[in-house]
């Protein structure tokens, strides 16, 4: 999140879309509630009508895969109707930045597309730029090639009608959301866009969220009280391990991967770190060679930088390495082992029977859980023979939530201490205790019989443990790292000199020259002499309660600043937009309130002060978006699997650059009669993830006992279905049993004058536990992803439903 | 009048099941064989094993579509009929907690005609294992309330709808919570205030929520020959 959970009470208007917050993030309804209290409105829009329908405003459905055509219509309202910020659009947004006459949009396609690789040349989406280096702007907004007007014309397909045939929802409903959302353009309103995998699993994912970004900047909703982007995560330390780098193509700390185009740290620093001619731009990311070098000396310590980058595991350049293709590569047989560490794919990934396939290639698996899971019982699964399944499987079972010390970060970036209830039970151990002992044992093999490439082994420093028991104060002040050397720096107005072994106090103080170590350079400051993120205090300034903000309870990265592009609440003379809900505000010199997003002096003043956006190139809000692998711009394209077979906004009907794969196991049906209905995969309050824990709790099981499909009254009509009784659902992946719910709570679309039927399933069953309670829905979902980040589509494909 | 009341709000109820799981956990009950037949709603009613049920219901009032969440329990009435109806019987069966206010089935109540028990209740709340023949309800998690906590159902309540406290207090958070919402729902009411320790917010008719809502609602709850006479005669009774 932008914002964090207690900032949604500070809503004027709560923008609900691709998440059910009521059913599936209950604390946030703790404090949306609030904001209704004090008059805010609460609007919905998702394909049915769920738990947090019931406490909406102003409730719209729209047919799963559509929302781009929902957001473009708002954009185009917006628009229309003068209802954006002027003064913030222009300040604080690209909006006034001209685009390259390289630049076109035909079609549906953008420029610069090879057909062949699927994939864009994005050097045709670069900024016009003067003799001197620095991108051309119009501040008044009129030039046709400036930001502002190349949005207007993109978004003038998106009218009403348009996006009323698509999306399935009436123009009354559209008028009616349009409206009241953007009344959040007013200087002194604020909306917060709420949103989760509803949004993000598509195969337009990450251009979704583009489109509320826009949206939020459109209305100077970024940078406010009860404003901004927010992701609900989708689990408790999920946002943690993004920070920490979990995912294939980011170190800790959201650093690019090094490919092997980049073989040494100076080539690494060349292509990594931004440059900008924006004389009031903070550029934050030009940092980034202080991070890398204390990133790498955080393992590394005794090696100098470039025998340490030199250890670093690279990626072949422009090679896929995601979720989808890790288990693509699997089922081919890349792969001899595989840890499944605290997790299921078995059940969790799209096209499950093609995962649990792949896992009969492997040699060996590991897998590191509480109970007995799909995954790590593939083996004797629903259609698998043992017999012939080679795989040595072993499980290690590990300790629970509470039986651990440690931190788990939240979706507003709080890293919040926690402290073991008890000790582990019987055998079991905690994740770091098994890791720090694997890899000692890793290393004694290494030591005893050679290997390649020894030296990262050997030379990582392990200190992770106290007395051969994994100790997390110790990795926890190595994430926010201490200085190597003596270093004299100045701190404020003073000099100081710190010593070997003193915390960093800020990342700001983080070094290129090796001076200093920090694992997660966004954690620099989570533990210095204190640790941080175990605080629990409750003091606030009367300004600070004013927005519910508590400096003092845990610590929120970066640098504990609780609302993310805070400069944006201010005018360029450091007023707050909204006084009765500042965020920051620079008074008598100097700011007060949360922590400043920089430091600097308001914008207005020409030589110190800093543009609000410190994490782009240019300081602005990125309005177009140049870096994205689908286009500057949301445009509309139907999920890969669609029931139509164009759609009017453009000829291309999917997305040019979705990630597929090819094989039997990858056949997509788009206006297929054997496979009529649009489905989309969800959870319920009562179940978790792929159920692993929680249908091993009784009680829970006992409320949500078994597979279920949500349909219409219409559709279980058509197909004789009752309410209650089973039915089975296939696509072209596989198929499953589920208990029917037929309810009024899901209604048919009119999409272009058809009608079109979509139904709905959890997605928290697996065939391990209870005997009949179905398998995972990931059996019908198809292995196509987003091109940014590869998530699956799990939100919008298509089935047959039919009696059992 | 004091004792304890649950002011249950259901304007904020969001249907998430926490105060159903949570009695559930506090009392280690047990778990009732269930499957899914066709609805959220499990188990599909109060029993012995559950003492409190989130019910569901899709209905349309006054042209708008809602789907509304009951979190069922029993009222602690002030004045209970069940107890009338256990005081007839056997003494002691059924107690009331002089400062709490809460209405606790013992384990005298296996000598009770359960039917009886069960029919004399306005909102359908008492339960019998027919093995053991002892009778469950909710009993205000009058253990913790002793103790100085909060109801299970109440503490684990994310939304502000479970609320729990000195009578007085609840009935004036009732009163405030009632005026701030007739704005927007006019038809809004609090249900038999007066005569229950677990007084509901309806933001929509209580006719709406489930069937057993307000006291009248399913019509005469019949006495049994015992219990009439049992009223009857308390007057007399006190006087002796």
């Amino acid at each position: 999140m932008t914002n964090h959970w207690i900032d949604i009470a500070n809503s004027d208007c709560i923008f609900i879309v691709g998440s059910n917050a009521a059913e599936n993030h209950p604390i946030s309804f703790k404090w949306a509630l609030r904001a209704k209290d004090k008059g805010a409105t609460i609007i919905h829009v998702d394909p049915r009508f769920t738990r947090t329908s019931q406490h909406a405003d102003v409730f719209a459905r729209l047919r799963s895969g559509s929302d781009i055509p929902f957001f473009g219509g708002l954009i185009r309202y917006i628009l229309t109707n003068n209802l954006y910020f002027k003064d913030y659009v222009v300040n604080y947004t690209n909006a006034s930045f001209i685009v390259g006459d390289k630049y076109d949009f035909k079609d549906g396609l953008f420029s610069g597309y090879d057909a062949e690789k699927r994939a864009y040349d994005k050097s045709s989406w670069a900024f016009a730029r003067d003799e001197a280096g620095q991108i051309r702007k119009d501040p008044s907004l009129k030039d046709p090639r400036c930001v502002f007007q190349i949005l207007r014309k993109h978004y003038d397909r998106y009218d009403m009608k348009s996006v009323s045939d698509t999306t399935g929802t009436p123009v009354d409903d559209l008028q009616r959301v349009y409206q009241t959302y953007a009344a959040t353009g007013k200087p002194e309103k604020s909306g917060t866009m709420l949103y989760a995998m509803g949004q993000t699993q598509h195969t337009v994912g990450v251009q979704n969220i583009r489109a509320m970004s826009i949206i939020q900047l459109l209305l100077g909703n970024m940078g406010v009280a009860g404003g901004g982007i927010n992701a609900l995560r989708g689990e408790a330390n999920v946002q943690g391990s993004t920070d920490q780098g979990l995912l294939y193509h980011i170190l800790p700390g959201y650093i690019p991967t090094p490919t092997a185009a980049m073989q040494t740290l100076k080539e690494f620093n060349e292509k990594n770190t931004p440059v900008t001619k924006e004389p009031q731009s903070a550029n934050w990311w030009g940092n980034r060679p202080k991070y890398m070098a204390s990133f790498l000396k955080s393992l590394y310590p005794k090696q100098d930088l470039d025998t340490g980058y030199g250890y670093l595991p690279k990626l072949e350049p422009g090679k896929d390495y995601s979720w989808l293709t890790l288990f693509d590569q699997m089922l081919g047989g890349t792969f001899k082992g595989f840890f499944a560490w605290g997790q299921n794919p078995a059940a969790s990934t799209a096209n499950s029977n093609k995962t649990r396939e792949a896992m009969t290639k492997l040699d060996w698996m590991v897998t590191v859980n509480i109970f007995e899971t799909e995954t790590g019982s593939f083996w004797k699964g629903p259609g698998m023979d043992p017999k012939k399944v080679k795989t040595e499987v072993f499980f290690l079972p590990c300790a629970v939530a509470f039986e651990k010390e440690g931190s788990i970060s939240n979706s507003g970036r709080w890293m919040q201490w926690r402290y073991a209830a008890q000790k582990p039970s019987g055998d079991t151990k905690p994740d770091g205790d098994i890791i720090y002992e694997l890899f000692e044992k890793i290393r004694e093999l290494y030591a005893k019989e050679g290997g390649a490439c020894p030296d990262p082994i050997r030379n990582l420093d392990w200190d992770v443990a106290t007395q051969h028991v994994f100790d997390p104060h110790k990795v926890a002040k190595r994430i926010n790292g201490t200085f190597l050397t003596e270093k004299t720096l100045k701190v404020g107005d003073a000099d100081k000199t710190f010593k070997p072994g003193d915390p960093v106090p800020t990342f700001a103080l983080l070094q290129e020259d090796g001076s200093t170590c920090s694992g997660t350079w966004v954690y620099c400051g989570s533990y210095t002499d204190k640790n941080m993120a175990a605080r629990r205090d409750k003091t606030q300034t009367p300004m600070q309660a004013a927005i519910g903000l508590y400096p003092g309870w845990t610590w929120a990265w970066p640098v504990n600043r609780r609302v993310l592009y805070n400069r944006a609440s201010v005018d360029p003379q450091g007023r707050p937009y909204q006084p009765h809900k500042a965020v920051i505000e620079w008074k008598d010199g100097k700011w007060v309130g949360d922590v400043p997003d920089g430091p600097w002096p308001p914008m207005a003043d020409t030589a110190k002060g800093k543009s609000p956006f410190i994490m782009t190139a240019e300081g602005m809000g990125l309005i177009f978006g140049p870096g994205r692998n689908d286009g500057p711009l949301p445009e509309h394209y139907e999920p890969m699997e669609c029931p139509v077979g164009s759609h009017p906004f453009s000829k291309q009907r999917s997305n040019p650059t979705a990630l597929k794969f090819t094989g039997p196991t990858e056949v997509h049906a788009a206006c297929d009669p054997r496979f009529p209905f649009i489905c989309s995969t969800y959870r319920v309050t009562e179940h978790w993830q792929t159920g692993v824990m929680t249908r091993n709790s009784p009680w829970l099981l006992e409320a949500e006992p078994q597979m279920f499909c949500e349909m219409s009254p219409e559709l279980a009509k058509m197909r004789g279905i009752k309410n209650g009784e089973k039915v089975i659902l296939e696509s072209t992946r596989g198929s499953l049993w589920a208990k029917a719910i037929v309810t009024e709570r899901i209604k048919p679309f009119t999409v272009q004058g058809q009608t079109v039927h979509q139904v709905g399933i959890p997605w928290h069953f697996g065939w391990t536990w209870p005997v009949n309670g179905g398998d995972s829905a990931n059996i019908l979902c198809p292995s196509v992803g987003d091109p940014n980040t590869g998530i699956p589509e799990t939100k919008a494909f298509m089935v047959n439903v039919r009696k059992a | 009048m004091n004792g304890k009341t649950f002011f249950i709000d259901l304007s904020r109820c969001t249907g998430c099941r926490g105060c159903q799981i949570a009695c559930k956990q506090w009392k280690n009950k047990p778990v009732e064989p269930t499957e899914n037949t066709g609805s959220h709603q499990n188990p599909p009613d109060l029993s012995w094993q559950t003492l409190k049920v989130v019910r569901f219901t899709e209905t349309t009032v006054d042209g708008k579509f809602n789907w509304l969440f009951f979190p069922d329990q029993c009222r602690h009435c002030l004045d209970a009929p069940c107890k009338m109806v256990g005081d007839s019987e056997i003494p002691d069966a059924i107690v009331q907690d002089p400062q709490t206010g809460a209405v606790v089935f013992t384990e005298k109540c296996k000598g009770l005609d359960a039917s009886g028990v069960r029919e004399a209740c306005p909102y359908d709340i008492p339960r019998v294992d027919p093995a053991t023949r002892l009778m469950y309800k909710c009993d205000m998690c009058n253990d913790r309330v002793q103790a100085g906590l909060l109801p299970s159902c109440v503490k684990t309540c994310p939304t502000g709808t479970m609320n729990f406290g000195d009578r007085d207090e609840m009935l004036a958070l009732a009163n405030e919570r009632l005026a701030r919402l007739k704005p927007k729902f006019p038809k809004a009411e609090l249900v038999d205030a007066a005569t229950v320790r677990a007084v509901f917010l309806c933001a929509v008719p209580p006719s709406a929520y489930h069937k057993y809502v307000q006291f009248g609602d399913a019509g005469p709850r019949p006495l049994s020959r015992k219990a009439f006479l049992a009223k009857v005669l308390r007057p007399l009774r006190a006087l002796g």
